[in-house]
């Protein structure tokens, strides 16, 4: 529970800042210190135990699964991060609360931290690889909001994203590797992982392991060549700066090179990756350090190079050099949080960054500048300070490498130089700033002395570099030693603390580092002017270009598929369905099947050749719509005639009333439309469209072929034998609609309602100009009612009404049905509105036509409902004989009631789509859009 | 005959599917109603040719399939109403838009 409970309090502490800073500033910087203040007293509760050399495991079962429990861990190397990570946080705390201005909102830079400080708590006490994922990029994440603080600034926002960039895509290709760990070692779980250090060298897919993981650890802990972000993230308030970009977020990379030491160390590609990496980035960073005029970039590049320092220390791959690196783990920290806080003091009293204006400041603030002083020596490696120490395990360790063969003098080399370096820019950092004559033309002016508890964060940092450079078995010895243990996986090597180890080749490297380092810096103008001459690399500019070109190319390659075009659109889809089809046609052997064809005869030719012919008048003419229009209805004709060939006269019937309707609402639309289709496709898309239109063709004619000539069992034979036991009727396919499929009859005639309705819809409100003239420029016919159509459709109306009802009666038995009826009644109806104009067929007809679908649906959904009431399921079918006198025996259905819905939907809904698109062109003179 | 009925199938599908891809709404709406004919002739004759035997009982000795009849029956209907709602779709862009064109560019 405890280690829980020191990940969450922070997690949950987020709120504490936001709720407190409206009761004053000091108020919300104590509140937000009491997360990591409690969690320290947790930690040292517990230290007893990781002293002892214990691994505290806390699991609870989370997604089982997929392997991810909520498992916490604490051994010597998780105790020693978290310390670092509360302790120096509380420092930042304290700092923050001086260094951000009145107008900066605190409880958001609070919270933001504690999210970080939480997230970065999780990295280190997970014992779940997966849980720790979950946490890495919750680093990755909150360090986004932190360097994005200052939000009105380009550089901040711009850092921010690179930062976020880069560490976040090292995350991804270290989820990739932890992935493939856990299915290497068949666990998430740390402890297994570390256990099965040789099974996973010795699996084949190591190489692929390792790379991954080392892409998350170099963009943490930006190795070269991702160190590009850390100087750009120093766009963030310098608080951020000194706990997450020195103390500890990049060190989380270096985390995890310890953590996975056990698992992945120990071969000849860890030693190469690693170690080569860390040499070019020790030196690079140590080099541009000394060039960098921002103070903090200064300290950027200086926290590069040392980064490097440690994961060449890890590479080499020896226990003593893993406890150097250990040691400068914790070096680092300290005197490298003191200096960003001492870089945040002197921007924050003097205005500006920049050394060449900063100078002589020991005369205004002794105090901070002695401490920055001390600092500075650490970091250059001085004696009786705490990088002294940690610096000369490292030269030592350096000498005794033999993997590179007759090239091993390249490391100490490579070492003795970057302390050349790191003096250099040391020696820069104190005396260009607190020394070398009088400042230069300061935004504020005179700078003094911060507020007193600004510094003590500072102060504290110092007396720890102190501490421990001049007393190292008093203070960290402990420490060092059970979290290195915890590094290592077991027993470490003799090796001593001691500042005075004789005179011997390390001290001589750093006697060299320091004198060397004084004579770099001696001759730094003569430096910087060759400095000056290098080409320039905008790591920002360069970044921006390449995410530019990214999008770019990536809106580049959207707009080759989606350019906004449904004729595109419609090809792409088309393509891909003749594509997907055609491959399986062309899997078949043999596209002629087995069956023998039927004769053709002779009306059926000309039959199909008309059809035929139809259709490709309909497309030679497309462009007069009227011509067109009048072929598409020859093209329906024959159709209708081939169903009535092909013995389906239920069919044919619906078709050609359909056909009726369909012709008459193409007619009214084309009033509204443009008459003419303009020539618009080019020649190539015209080719393109036709050879789509030819295969698409091709294929239906290649299906229709194999299919017809295949044997082929049918399902009817249950049909024809209950259609008059069960449904009590003969015309089958009345029957199979209205009885044994009535459920998609149901659906579907709501589905035609819904299709009314939703075009009354479009309608309402729609408003079109009317054309005054026709195609060819003569005006309409002043007789828009002419007499003949009147008289002729006035008489028709019973006979087609009686018609329907004759069609509707007998559809049980023979061809015929409510489809078919309510066709005939709409078309009948119709005709009344042709002949004699909206207005009078309506005053003459009142019926809502909303109302007569509606009710045809209900009809036909309580007729289904009604089979309920008897017990049987829904739309159950019945039917009796009833005689009548004079009649004879008449058979009475609820399939009947059932098709009656049908009717009136048909009727309700056709009427509904067609009397509205007719009232467009009513009540309005020509020409004019009213 | 099923050669000569699967080639009408292709000349209607290839005459529908070239109409389909112009760039106006009209023709569209004319394809759309050519591929309808053709994909209801395919289902229906997915109960093979007959002739002269409707589904109706007693009136012969053997029957055609009657239930791609009774399938494509409603299909027809219910493409009747696809017709209608393209058409309306079609007019309404005609009245916001004031052009025909598919991507709702304008004329002028």
């Amino acid at each position: 529970m405890t280690l829980a409970l020191i990940v969450f309090l922070p997690l949950l502490g987020c709120l504490l800042p936001l709720l407190t800073v409206r009761y004053g500033r000091s108020l919300c910087a104590l509140a937000t210190m009491l997360p990591p203040a409690i969690g320290l007293f947790l930690l040292w509760r517990l230290s007893g135990d990781v002293f002892a050399g214990k691994v505290l495991v806390q699991t609870w079962p989370w997604l089982e699964q997929i392997g991810l429990n909520l498992s916490f861990r604490l051994d010597g190397l998780g105790f020693m991060f978290a310390l670092l990570i509360q302790g120096i946080g509380l420092l930042v705390i304290l700092y923050a609360r001086y260094y951000l201005s009145k107008s900066d909102p605190m409880g958001r830079f609070f919270a933001y931290l504690l999210l970080f400080m939480a997230a970065m708590l999780g990295v280190v006490l997970s014992e779940n690889l997966l849980l720790m994922m979950f946490f890495w990029e919750m680093t990755s994440l909150s360090s986004f909001l932190l360097i994005g603080y200052w939000s009105h600034s380009t550089d901040a926002r711009k850092g921010a994203r690179m930062a976020l960039a880069v560490t976040g895509g090292g995350g991804l290709a270290l989820l990739a590797g932890v992935l493939l760990l856990g299915h290497i070692v068949g666990s998430y779980e740390l402890s297994a992982v570390l256990a099965a250090g040789d099974l996973i060298r010795a699996h084949s897919l190591y190489p692929v392991v390792l790379v991954l993981v080392l892409l998350g650890v170099f963009t943490k802990s930006a190795q070269f060549p991702f160190h590009f972000w850390l100087p750009h993230a120093m766009a963030a308030p310098t608080p951020v700066s000194a706990y997450l970009h020195s103390a500890t977020m990049v060190k989380a990379g270096v985390f995890l090179l310890a953590r996975m030491y056990p698992a992945l160390a120990d071969t000849d590609l860890w030693f190469f990756l690693v170690s080569i990496t860390g040499m070019i980035t020790l030196l690079l960073g140590a080099f541009t350090a000394l060039f960098k005029h921002d103070l903090k970039g200064l300290l950027a590049y200086s926290t590069i190079s040392h980064l490097g320092l440690i994961t060449l220390l890890f590479g080499l791959d020896t226990k003593l050099a893993a406890v150097a690196a250990v040691f400068h783990i914790i070096n680092h920290a300290t005197f490298k949080a003191s200096l960003f806080m001492a870089a945040g003091i002197i921007d924050h009293e003097t205005g500006t960054r920049d050394m060449r204006r900063i100078n002589g400041l020991w005369r205004f603030m002794p105090h901070t500048a002695t401490l920055a002083m001390v600092a500075a020596s650490a970091m250059a490696g001085v004696p009786l300070l705490n990088g002294f120490l940690s610096k000369e395990m490292f030269f030592t360790e350096t000498l005794q490498q033999t993997q590179f063969g007759n090239f091993s003098w390249v490391i100490p080399l490579v070492a003795t130089l970057a302390g050349v370096f790191s003096v250099a820019y040391s020696l820069r950092f104190i005396h260009d700033v607190f020394f070398n004559g009088k400042p230069f033309n300061l935004p504020k002016y005179p700078p003094h002395e911060p507020p007193r508890y600004m510094k003590v964060p500072v102060e504290i940092l110092v007396a720890l570099c102190l501490l421990v450079g001049l007393a190292p078995a008093f203070t960290v010895a402990g420490l060092l030693a059970v979290s290195a243990s915890a590094t290592v996986g077991g027993d470490l090597p003799y090796y001593s603390l001691a500042i005075w180890h004789g005179l011997n080749l390390p001290l001589a490297m750093s006697v060299v580092a320091l004198v060397g380092g004084v004579l770099v810096y001696a001759g730094r103008s003569r430096l910087y002017n060759w400095y000056e001459g290098l080409p320039v690399l905008d790591a920002k500019l360069m970044f921006e270009s390449a995410v530019q070109a990214l999008v770019r190319g990536a809106g580049q390659f959207t707009l080759l598929l989606e350019n906004a075009s449904l004729q595109r659109y419609l090809a792409w889809m088309l393509v891909a369905a003749l594509l997907t089809s055609g491959f399986w046609l062309l899997q078949l052997p043999e596209l002629r099947g087995d069956v023998a064809m039927t004769p053709i005869d002779g009306v059926t030719l000309v039959g199909a050749l008309m059809l035929m012919a139809a259709a490709l008048a309909t497309v030679l003419w497309h462009r007069q719509r009227l011509i067109a229009l009048v072929m598409l209805s020859v093209v329906g004709l024959f159709v209708a005639l081939a169903f009535a060939r092909f013995s389906a006269p239920d069919l044919a019937l619906t078709q050609l009333s359909v056909e009726v309707v369909t012709i008459v609402l193409l007619m009214l639309s084309l009033f509204f439309l443009p008459r003419r289709t303009p020539v618009e496709s080019s020649s190539l898309r015209q080719v393109r469209d036709l050879v789509v239109a030819g295969f698409a063709g091709l294929l239906v004619s290649g299906l229709a072929v194999a299919v017809l000539t295949r044997p082929y069992e049918s399902i009817a034979g249950f049909f024809l034998a209950n259609s008059k036991t069960g449904g009590g009727g003969t015309n089958v396919v009345n029957v199979i609609l209205v009885d044994f499929r009535g459920y998609d009859t149901l659906g579907e005639v709501t589905v035609l309602a819904i299709a009314g309705i939703a075009i009354y819809a479009l309608i309402d409100g729609l408003r079109l100009l009317t054309p005054v003239t026709d195609a060819n420029g003569r005006p309409w016919a002043r007789d828009a009612h002419p007499l003949m159509l009147v008289n002729l459709s006035r008489v028709i109306l019973p006979l087609a009404l009686m018609i329907s009802v004759y069609i509707f009666l007998r559809g049980h038995n023979l061809p015929g049905g409510g489809f078919i009826a309510g066709l005939i009644t709409a078309v009948a109806l119709i005709l009344q509105y042709f002949a004699s104009g909206v207005q009078w067929t309506a005053e003459r007809w009142r019926i809502d036509y909303h109302y007569l679908a509606g009710a045809g649906v209900i009809i036909a959904g309580l007729t289904g409902l009604g089979s309920l009431l008897f017990g049987y399921p829904f739309l159950t079918s019945t039917f009796e004989y009833v005689g009548i006198p004079l009649v004879g025996k008449v058979e009475l259905a609820s399939a009947l009631l059932f098709d009656l819905g049908v009717y009136l939907t048909v009727v309700g809904a056709t009427l509904l789509i067609l009397t509205n698109l007719g009232k467009l062109s009513v009540g309005r003179n020509a020409g004019e859009a009213s | 005959m099923e050669l000569l009925y699967a080639i009408t199938l292709g000349v209607l599908t290839s005459c529908g599917v070239y109409l389909m891809l112009r760039a106006r709404t009209f023709p569209v709406v004319l394809g759309l109603t050519l591929l309808s004919y053709a994909v209801n002739l395919f289902l229906f004759a997915m109960g093979r040719l007959a002739t002269g035997m409707p589904a109706i009982l007693g009136e012969a000795r053997e029957y055609a399939d009657p239930l791609p009849q009774a399938l494509v029956l409603t299909a027809i209907v219910i493409g009747f109403a696809m017709t209608a709602y393209v058409l309306v779709l079609a007019l309404r862009a005609q009245g916001e838009l004031e052009s025909d064109h598919v991507d709702g560019k304008g004329d002028h």
